[in-house]
């Protein structure tokens, strides 16, 4: 399963990541907490203390409604291309959900605000999962496929 | 107010996924794809997103409290053990199977594709699953 060349976009692509670390000293500020996509899943998933479901899952509400704010000012949706086979979505998505747990985080917990917290666990975390995925598209893309 | 700022932090949070293209896994996974159609554009994503939050943080975490709650929250654990690799090493092959990692596929939802639904899915059942096996050990433990 080769890919299909995507647009090389710097700015637009360093405006969003400003506005990914925007959001989470914002809400280090407000709520004293680390921004991980991976712990408010699981505290939406798990059951954890009474009252606290709400608020995450008010947040889940906000990322949803990002790409619809876009919309809404652009007037074009940001595109989506899913380059890979359902079972490919359904085995991807449930080995996801183990790693990040065990893990205890992912891209925007250890990736972003462990990192920028110079926490020597987050930066083993992302340095092993920025190897094993790009030796798994390596290995689907040219060992496997073509 | 706690809902209103969560709801306004993942607004930001979605739109800075969207139009940075970490929301398009066809780019994900071309980020990775170094010795085929290379698209280096994340390398920005993450940089804007760590430089932010490293500069934001040194001044946020010198104030007492935060604004709407008591204390800070941070992680606590130190142990680089093999939970942490070998769960991240997990994390990594399916994030290069799929090319949606959990903070890309939630603001995805958004577009109204049925493959992301199915991701979102897979990864609660996994995470949801997870938590099972974690929580049985741990009674185990305490039992012992």
């Amino acid at each position: 399963m080769t890919g299909f060349e995507t647009e090389f976009t710097p700015l637009m692509s360093l405006a969003g990541g400003v506005l990914i670390g925007a959001s989470a000293v914002l809400l280090m500020f407000l709520q004293g907490r680390v921004m991980g996509a991976t712990g408010i899943l699981s505290g939406l998933v798990t059951g954890t203390a009474p009252g606290d479901k709400g608020w995450r899952a008010a947040m889940v509400a906000g990322m949803i409604a990002g790409p619809l704010l876009v919309l809404a000012v652009t007037g074009q949706m940001p595109a989506v291309d899913v380059p890979v086979s359902w079972p490919m979505i359904a085995v991807g998505g449930f080995i996801v959900g183990i790693g990040v747990t065990y893990g205890s985080g992912c891209t925007s917990g250890h990736g972003v605000c462990g990192n920028a917290r110079l926490s020597p666990r987050s930066m083993v975390a992302t340095l092993t999962f920025m190897i094993t995925c790009g030796i798994t598209v390596y290995v689907i893309r040219h060992v496997m496929g073509g | 107010m706690r809902l209103l700022s969560a709801f306004i932090v993942g607004l930001i949070f979605g739109v800075g996924i969207a139009i940075s293209g970490m929301i398009n896994p066809a780019k994900v996974l071309n980020f990775f794809d170094i010795a085929g159609t290379w698209d280096p554009s994340l390398i920005f994503v993450m940089g804007g997103a760590l430089v932010t939050t490293f500069i934001g943080y040194r001044f946020v975490l010198r104030r007492d409290k935060p604004a709407i709650e008591e204390r800070f929250q941070l992680p606590t654990a130190r142990d680089i053990d093999a939970r942490l690799v070998g769960g991240s090493a997990v994390f990594g092959i399916g994030w290069g199977i799929a090319g949606f990692c959990p903070g890309a596929a939630v603001p995805a939802l958004g577009s109204g594709k049925v493959e992301v639904v199915g991701f979102v899915a897979a990864l609660l059942v996994g995470l949801w699953a997870a938590r099972l096996v974690q929580a049985k050990q741990a009674g185990r433990k305490a039992m012992a």
